[in-house]
Formats: C-alpha cells, sequence, structure tokens
C-alpha cells in the first residue's frame, strides 16, 4: 500500500527550514514595516525624546573600534544572530557577540543541560558547535549582509588552537573583534587551567594578539570563579589584550529532589541570569579600579535598561545581555531603547561620560 | 508572501478552564492564529515581568480560532511554580507570548489514511492536525492513552472528527488497559493506515516507531522535551538525530523540531551523545572513514 518513504514526493514540504534562506533576507538588515513595529524601540518621534531636547550620544569604544551603542549580545545566548533576527534587527544593537566557536565540530554534553533556579539557570551546554568552517561559510557572511557587527567568540583546547583559530577569523572579511573564551567552565580539564592560571591565559591571549588582524580588538572573557581576578586581568592586559569581558557564569548545582541526583547530567554547571549580577557588578568594579584604562565588556544577569546603566557606573565601556535573551528573544532592542531613555531621564548627554561614575568620589558632579 | 516568522506578543487570556487533568487556555494572538501550522508550539513566559522564572514555558497549539481576530488555545498540566501560575490567570490577564514555534507536522499531499497517536497531554497537537488531514479528504483514526481516564485528553472530539477512536488507559478506567502501542498495530491493519503521526513520551515514541518500520509506513513524531527559550538559542532541548547526509547531529526540538520523522530520532540514544554524532569523540574517525570511501569510490 504505501510503500512510500516520508522523504517521497507526496509529503507536501511543509517541514522546510523555518528560518528564512539568506538569499531572501533583504541586506543592510532592512526588517518589514511589522518587524519594525513589533520590536523597534528607536521608532519614537522626535517629540518625545527627553527633556533636555537631545538624544544621547550612544556611540562606546572598545580599543580601537567603535559601536554605535553599547548594548550587545553575550557569547553562547544569540547564536549567531539569525534566530533572534526574527524578532529584532540585529544592526540596530552594538554588536552580535557569538556563540564560541571552536576548530572543529562539537556536539556537547549530554541531556539535560539546563536547570531552572531563582532569577537565573544553570547550563552545561559543552560547546556544542558547527566548528569554524562552517561558521565562516554559513554564519557570519549571514550576520555581515544582515548588517550586524561581529564579535566573534573563540573557544579551544591549547593555546595553539586559539592562534588558528585567530588566523582564520582575520582572513575573513568583516570580522569586528574577537572575544577569547577563557573562561567556560565547561571546556575540558586543560580548559579549566586557561580559566584560573594568569600564566596560562596570558600565554592564550599571546598567541592570539599575535595571529590576529592587528585592526581587530582582542579581548579575553574571564570567570568570576578564580582566586584572583584582578591579577588574572592584569596578566591579560599585559599579555596584549585590548580588553576584558566579565563574566562568564558561575560554577553552580542544583540537585533534583524527586530523581535525587544532580538536576544538570555534568554535576555542576554554569550560572547565569539576574541572580549572578552583584558578582558581575562587583567584579567590573573591582577590575576597573585597578585596571582603568582597560576597556571593559560587563555581562551577568543583564534585564533591563537600568542594569545596563549599572554596568557602565562600575566602570565597563559596554554591556552584554545573555540569559535574559532566552526569556525575552527581543530583550537587547528593548534594553536598548530602556538605556536611552534612562540617560536621558539623568540628562547624560555621552555614553562615555558615565563609564566608571560609581568610583568618583562622592559629591563630584559625575553626571553633569 | 507568506510569513511564517514567529512573534512576540503580550496577549490578552480570554479563558481558562479545566479540563480532566489540564488546564486550557485561550489568549487572543492574532498574529500567532495566522501565522499557525499544526504542530507548532507557543513559548510563554511565567511569573510576571520581574518573574525570578526565566524560561519559557513550551506548549503545543491545541486550537486556533478566527474569533477576536484570532485566538490560540494551549493546553497544560501543573507540573511547577510556574504552571501554578498560569493555572491561576484570569480572562484579561495578559501573557508574553512567542509563537508559532517549531516545525510543524508534514501533510500528504494526496488523500491517505492516517492514524493519529497520542499519549496523554501529546494528543493536543494532533487534533488541529486531524481536522487539516480531514478538510484534506484523508481518513483520520485516534489512539489516544494516559496512566488514568482523568488524562486522556479529548475523547469526545477524537471520536467526532475521526473515523475510529480507541483509547487505552494504564489502569483500565477508560478504554482498554494497557497502552496505545498495545493496540495500535490493530488499528493500523484495520484502518489500512498509511502514515502514523504521533506525540507523547519518549518511550511511546520509540515503540510508535519502531511499529511504523514493522509496518513500512512512514511516520512522524512530536517530541516533548524540555526547553529553555523555544526560538533555537540556548541549545538545551537537543536530541541525536539523523540528518539527509546520514550523520548523526545533536539537533534542536524548538526549531528543526519538534516534529521529526520518527525513523531519524535515534530513541535508545536519548539523553547521551553518541559516540558517533557529529563533534563527537568518534565522530573524527567516523569522517575519516567517511572521507575514505569517498575517495576510494
Amino acid at each position: 500500500m504505501a510503500a512510500t518513504t516520508p522523504g517521497a514526493t507526496w509529503w507536501k514540504g511543509a517541514g522546510g527550514p523555518l528560518l528564512p534562506p539568506v538569499a531572501e533576507v533583504p541586506a543592510g538588515g532592512g526588517g518589514t514595516q511589522e518587524e519594525a513595529r513589533r520590536t523597534d524601540g528607536s521608532g519614537r518621534d522626535e517629540a518625545t525624546k527627553g527633556a533636555s531636547g537631545m538624544s544621547p550620544d550612544l556611540r562606546t569604544r572598545l580599543g580601537d573600534v567603535e559601536l554605535a551603542n553599547p548594548i550587545m549580545t553575550a557569547a553562547g545566548c544569540a547564536g549567531a544572530g539569525r534566530e533572534l533576527a526574527q524578532f529584532f534587527d540585529v544592526a540596530r544593537i552594538g554588536a552580535v557577540v557569538t556563540k564560541s566557536v571552536m576548530l572543529e565540530p562539537r556536539a556537547g554534553r549530554p541531556a539535560p543541560r539546563m536547570a531552572e533556579t531563582p532569577s537565573g539557570m544553570l547550563s552545561a551546554i559543552g560547546l556544542q558547535g558547527p566548528g569554524i568552517e562552517v561558521f565562516l561559510q554559513r554564519d557570519l557572511p549571514w550576520l555581515l549582509a544582515r548588517g550586524g557587527r561581529a564579535v566573534v567568540s573563540i573557544a579551544g583546547g591549547s593555546a595553539e588552537e586559539y592562534a588558528e583559530l585567530a588566523r582564520r577569523l582575520s582572513m575573513a572579511p568583516g570580522v569586528t573583534m574577537i572575544e577569547i573564551n577563557l573562561s567556560s567552565p565547561n571546556l575540558a580539564d586543560r580548559g579549566r587551567d586557561f580559566t584560573e592560571d594568569p600564566a596560562a591565559a596570558a600565554r592564550v591571549v599571546r598567541v592570539v594578539r599575535a595571529s590576529a588582524r592587528s585592526d581587530i580588538p582582542v579581548f579575553a572573557k574571564l570567570s568570576s570563579d578564580v582566586p584572583d581576578l584582578v591579577g588574572l586581568a592584569t596578566a591579560c592586559a599585559e599579555a596584549g589584550a585590548d580588553g576584558l569581558s566579565m563574566i562568564n557564569t558561575v560554577r553552580g548545582m542544583a540537585i533534583d529532589t524527586a530523581t535525587m541526583r544532580p538536576a544538570v547530567a555534568g554535576g555542576t554547571g554554569g550560572l547565569s541570569g539576574p541572580a549572578i549580577r552583584p558578582i558581575a557588578i562587583a567584579c567590573v568594579y573591582r577590575v576597573h579600579a585597578a585596571l582603568p584604562d582597560v576597556p571593559i565588556i560587563g555581562m551577568g544577569g543583564v534585564r533591563t535598561g537600568s542594569d545596563a546603566l549599572e554596568f557602565l557606573l562600575a566602570g565597563a565601556s559596554a554591556v552584554a545581555v545573555g540569559t535574559v535573551i532566552f526569556h525575552d528573544p527581543s530583550a537587547c532592542v528593548r534594553i536598548l531603547r530602556e538605556f536611552e531613555e534612562a540617560l536621558e531621564e539623568r540628562g547624560v548627554a555621552r555614553v562615555g561620560d558615565l563609564i566608571g561614575a560609581a568610583h568618583r568620589p562622592l559629591g563630584a558632579t559625575a553626571l553633569r | 508572501m507568506s510569513d511564517f516568522r514567529p512573534v512576540q506578543m503580550r496577549s490578552p487570556v480570554l479563558t481558562v478552564r479545566r479540563v480532566d487533568a489540564y488546564h486550557a487556555i485561550t489568549v487572543v494572538a492574532p498574529g500567532i492564529a495566522e501565522r499557525f501550522r499544526s504542530g507548532q508550539f507557543v513559548a510563554v513566559a511565567v511569573g510576571g515581568e520581574q518573574s525570578s522564572m526565566l524560561l519559557r514555558r513550551a506548549f503545543a497549539i491545541h486550537e486556533v480560532k478566527p474569533d477576536y481576530g484570532g485566538t490560540v488555545e494551549f493546553l497544560f498540566a501543573v507540573r511547577g511554580r510556574g504552571t501554578a501560575w498560569l493555572a491561576e490567570r484570569r480572562s484579561r490577564d495578559l501573557l508574553d507570548i512567542v509563537g508559532p514555534l517549531g516545525r510543524p507536522f508534514p501533510l500528504p499531499r494526496d488523500p491517505v489514511n492516517c492514524v493519529l497517536v497520542g499519549g496523554g497531554a501529546g494528543a493536543a497537537p494532533l487534533f488541529p492536525l486531524a481536522h487539516t488531514l480531514r478538510r484534506r479528504g484523508c481518513r483520520v483514526d485516534f489512539v489516544l492513552g494516559a496512566a488514568d481516564a482523568e488524562r486522556v485528553f479529548g475523547a469526545i472530539t477524537a471520536r467526532r472528527v475521526a473515523e475510529t477512536a480507541t483509547f487505552t488507559t494504564d489502569d483500565g478506567s477508560f478504554g482498554l488497559r494497557g497502552q496505545v502501542t498495545e493496540v495500535l498495530p490493530q488499528v493500523v491493519e484495520d484502518a489500512r493506515s498509511d502514515v502514523i503521526y504521533a506525540c507523547g513520551p519518549m518511550p511511546m515514541l520509540r515503540e510508535v516507531t519502531a511499529l511504523a518500520a514493522r509496518y513500512d509506513i512512514p511516520v512522524q513524531v512530536s517530541v516533548e522535551e524540555t526547553m529553555a527559550c523555544g526560538t533555537g538559542v540556548c541549545m538545551t532541548c537537543v536530541i541525536p538525530v539523523i540528518g539527509d547526509d546520514g550523520i548523526t547531529r545533536m539537533t534542536r526540538s524548538c526549531v528543526d523540531g519538534p516534529v521529526f520523522r520518527g525513523e531519524r530520532v535515534r530513541f535508545d540514544d536519548v539523553g547521551t551523545i553518541p559516540f558517533d554524532a557529529l563533534g563527537a569523540p568518534g565522530w573524527k574517525t567516523h569522517g575519516d572513514d567517511a572521507v575514505q570511501t569517498r575517495e576510494a569510490g
């Protein structure tokens, strides 16, 4: 009767890919009118702008790179932008930080990979990804065609792997920055050396800086789970890092009281979300105090424009939105809108005026 | 040009009702209703704007109606704080809802005989599918099962829509005592089924897929994997699925599923990373073999 297989012609192709093929996407990030209506934060007319009558200058500098605004995605929370482009125009945010790319494809960790915790989540994805080749062929060109700024996060098992990734990315046109993932708790044991040992981290930074094109800033992403964060940050900066990203997830664990087993397959996972924001703020604050000239991308539980402002006051020059994207796929543009409003309300003319303002002595007219 | 992209909406709740062991919420969501295809789901934020529960809850869409510009109904069982919060919603409350998400059920081009198999709340997405299939002139037979009578969803509708409807419960409190896979062979033979659609727990889907292989008929399964985002970015809902090229990949249930061809899902390896999956420790060797084979050929 029906020897036909599901792949045979009688199947109407309803099961095709749901994401629009690359060719159908208008270049330069021009979304449909409807898209603009449902996600666009800047659709307000001039009359609704702040009392100052001026919209604040949102530009920010990260090393030699200037971004249109300080709101970015955090590595591993936005793919390479394609999925989120269904909800907002990825060219509108400062940059898309891609999921960490490795030299080879990687299957990642077994399920269950995540557990919800109060104001956060534990995850252990294990850097699943297609590898640099597919990234360069498929993901990066897609993001660039949409007009997005690409900050590429890289992860490797050895300094040489990191260097090779930096070389490959430098040969591809359009990479705005490289972020070295020194701190994923889901890398193998050798990965942990980079996380905690300043000398090992410095070596990775040095070879990446030497391999990457000189006009591509290299940022080192650090974990807070280290005995001496300022020492690690200093070692990375001295090794040539153009800036620092902090923080990665914080090691955590939850136990399922029904199965009486750890809720995440690997036992521990990385805690993210608003639950870790005070930890992240403290890290940014401490490192900015020690290294005021090193630009920082702050991240850890950013949920609102006010949270983003908090990171800037602590000393960050830009802010990445992570886990909250899972909760709200249009979070980045919402936070950008809220952030702009927060600046208008306070009469702040430039993002640059805010960076590290919380360090200034009491009574200093930081925001005038 | 049709737009299949999901939308995010703040949708007013129309009704919240108890359906035996489940709750059903209907929201006004025209953008989701107009894009919907059978098998797709919604991802709902729970706990309000400053919720401490960050992960969206994914629910299959059970019914779409044209009222109020377009309404969407989904079914759920209260299992934790998030679903308990949802069950307490009242008419006119707003829900932050994203959809329609996921790969829908592929439809047969010809009016063939289809058997729809549901386990528990897994029956929900089969009803819009049944209506679509009927409109295309397909014969529809239902096999629905659950632990007990309270958890068999949609028996009355199933009887009305389908040529035959067979029910099973583990405790025998409704229909036949046993599991859907025990009665399915008889239904497939009597109805001369050409295709099976199934939604329910993994072990049920594995058995149904094995049965389809025995009858040499295609099977489309909809998996009920836990998700964090539903939109394809978090990478938590992956299961091992064999691609068109024969390579097993850890595949996202939310965007590449939840509907898969049954024989492509490596049911026995769910919850693990198969040694030969793309990027797994054994994959490299496998890949080298493939290269050598190609070169030799």
